[in-house]
């Protein structure tokens, strides 16, 4: 793709992209009620469904954030109806400290949320996730936390290329914009 | 001095039989470069020092030491000994075969400037003043100093707006070399493979094309010692861009403390990490982390 195109990519309408991490007992059934139940919610979800919140690993957060996600919602048993007994506890003390990091580090804490869904819950379900995307589109892109795919790599490889600096072609036969060569 | 009577000792220990070998610390190329190293022989054990340049922690050296007999020496400064106390909790050190000599500890140099005097960060919070674990002491221990709250900096950044935070720590982290040296020293991360070292994932082993990947190294390395970290400052001490990991750690110490009851790491062998425990009635929703503070600029 030129590089002028990754630039426009920023200036697009915004469509945020979410990704729900559900565990499979409670949270994924509880999306397939919301299904079933014909209530809609935002397309802007992706779903990826864990054995249990438990599973969840905070890298899994941070390498959907890398790969483009505006935020992530993670999802699981309400406590005391985990599947396996107590993984939702752990999952508990884990995201909490993790959330906190995050925020430690300047990051917007609205990008992360965390809601207990139970397999019933399919309005629960569609609520959530439409509250959760509007509060996303109110934030906007991800910026701070987002991989070097975009603007950065691009503006990296302007300063040490001189290509592309202005919109300019990438590739073959493009000629350097400034003396650096 | 102390130097002579750990030499001293340390020969005792060999000739009788009791420990094959001693950890400690040889001159290096300079005085003021104390490295670790083993002792073999009473010959070796001449080249020990013992100085404030004797920063490394030399618990890390023993996680999966395999004698086939006799013990090993080991000389522990009392911060280090709650990181030999953590492993061993960890089942990563046998406790039998560690034969542990406590030693005073006046406070390490920082080597910033070759000819400072200034001490570590670590050591103008040090509180960890007394052995938690040793076989016997050697030497003159330390009375208690006085040292600031070690969750001074911690507190500092958490009452800037969310977005000096982040101009904080993208200015620190962007420094990042990935030299992997934090890592490598300390003793809590100890993986026999690394989730770092992995080259399916792009998270690899290599010098990183954005910020994120600083991030995301960093908050994942803190994060892989939260709870079981002792607080040793070995990953500040060795930092060679001098980014201020400790900050990192420490968050999660202050977090789990007031989160979850006061918990120091390697104190107690007997305790459950606050990580591998929960308390299904008093433990906060994460939520809690969204509510109150500033809204994010």
């Amino acid at each position: 793709m030129p590089l002028d195109k990754l630039d426009n990519l920023d200036n697009e309408d915004f469509t945020p992209l979410i990704v729900a991490f559900c565990c499979n007992w409670c949270s994924y059934a509880g999306a397939d009620l919301a299904g079933t139940s014909r209530l809609s919610y935002p397309a802007e979800v992706k779903i990826i469904k864990v054995p249990c919140s438990c599973r969840i690993d905070p890298l899994f957060v941070l390498r959907a954030f890398q790969r483009g996600a505006d935020g992530a919602i993670l999802c699981g048993c309400h406590p005391g109806d985990c599947h396996y007994s107590t993984g939702n506890y752990y999952a508990r003390r884990r995201i909490t400290l993790f959330f906190s990091m995050l925020d430690y580090l300047g990051i917007e804490k609205q990008r992360t949320h965390l809601e207990w869904v139970s397999a019933a819950e399919g309005a629960k379900f569609a609520e959530t996730m439409r509250a959760f995307t509007k509060q996303i589109h109110a934030l906007g892109k991800n910026k701070k936390i987002a991989g070097g795919l975009r603007k950065e790599l691009h503006a990296n490889f302007s300063a040490y290329t001189g290509f592309g600096g202005q919109g300019g072609q990438g590739g073959q036969g493009a000629e350097p914009t400034e003396g650096r060569g | 001095m102390i130097q002579d009577l750990m030499i001293e000792r340390a020969k005792q220990l060999l000739l009788s039989g009791e420990i094959t070998c001693a950890a400690g610390w040889k001159r290096g190329d300079f005085i003021t470069d104390s490295q670790p190293a083993i002792f073999e022989s009473l010959q070796e054990l001449e080249n020990l020092v013992y100085d404030k340049y004797c920063a490394a922690n030399l618990s890390k050296y023993l996680v999966g030491l395999n004698l086939k007999e006799g013990k090993i020496l080991v000389f522990l400064k009392p911060c280090d000994s709650y990181s030999f106390n953590q492993l061993v909790k960890e089942n990563l050190i046998k406790r039998e075969s560690v034969y542990i000599i406590g030693i005073g500890c006046e406070g390490n140099i920082r080597l910033e400037e070759m000819q400072g005097t200034e001490l570590l960060e670590r050591c103008l919070v040090c509180t960890k003043t007394e052995h938690v674990v040793y076989d016997e002491l050697v030497g003159e221990q330390l009375n208690a100093r006085e040292a600031r709250s070690r969750f001074e900096g911690v507190l500092e950044l958490e009452q800037m707006s969310s977005g000096n935070r982040y101009g904080f720590w993208h200015e620190q982290l962007s420094r990042c070399i990935r030299c992997n040296a934090c890592r490598n020293v300390c003793p809590s991360c100890n993986c026999r493979k690394c989730v770092f070292d992995n080259n399916k994932y792009d998270t690899g082993q290599k010098a990183s094309v954005s910020t994120f990947e600083d991030q995301m190294f960093h908050i994942i390395r803190a994060y892989h010692v939260a709870g079981r970290c002792t607080d040793c400052g070995e990953c500040s001490r060795v930092c060679p861009q001098l980014i201020e990991l400790h900050l990192l750690n420490r968050k999660f110490i202050k977090d789990i403390n007031t989160l979850y009851g006061p918990y120091q790491a390697g104190e107690d062998i007997s305790a459950q990490g606050p990580l591998t425990d929960f308390n299904a009635k008093t433990d906060p929703e994460p939520g809690i982390i969204h509510q109150g503070g500033q809204a994010d600029v």
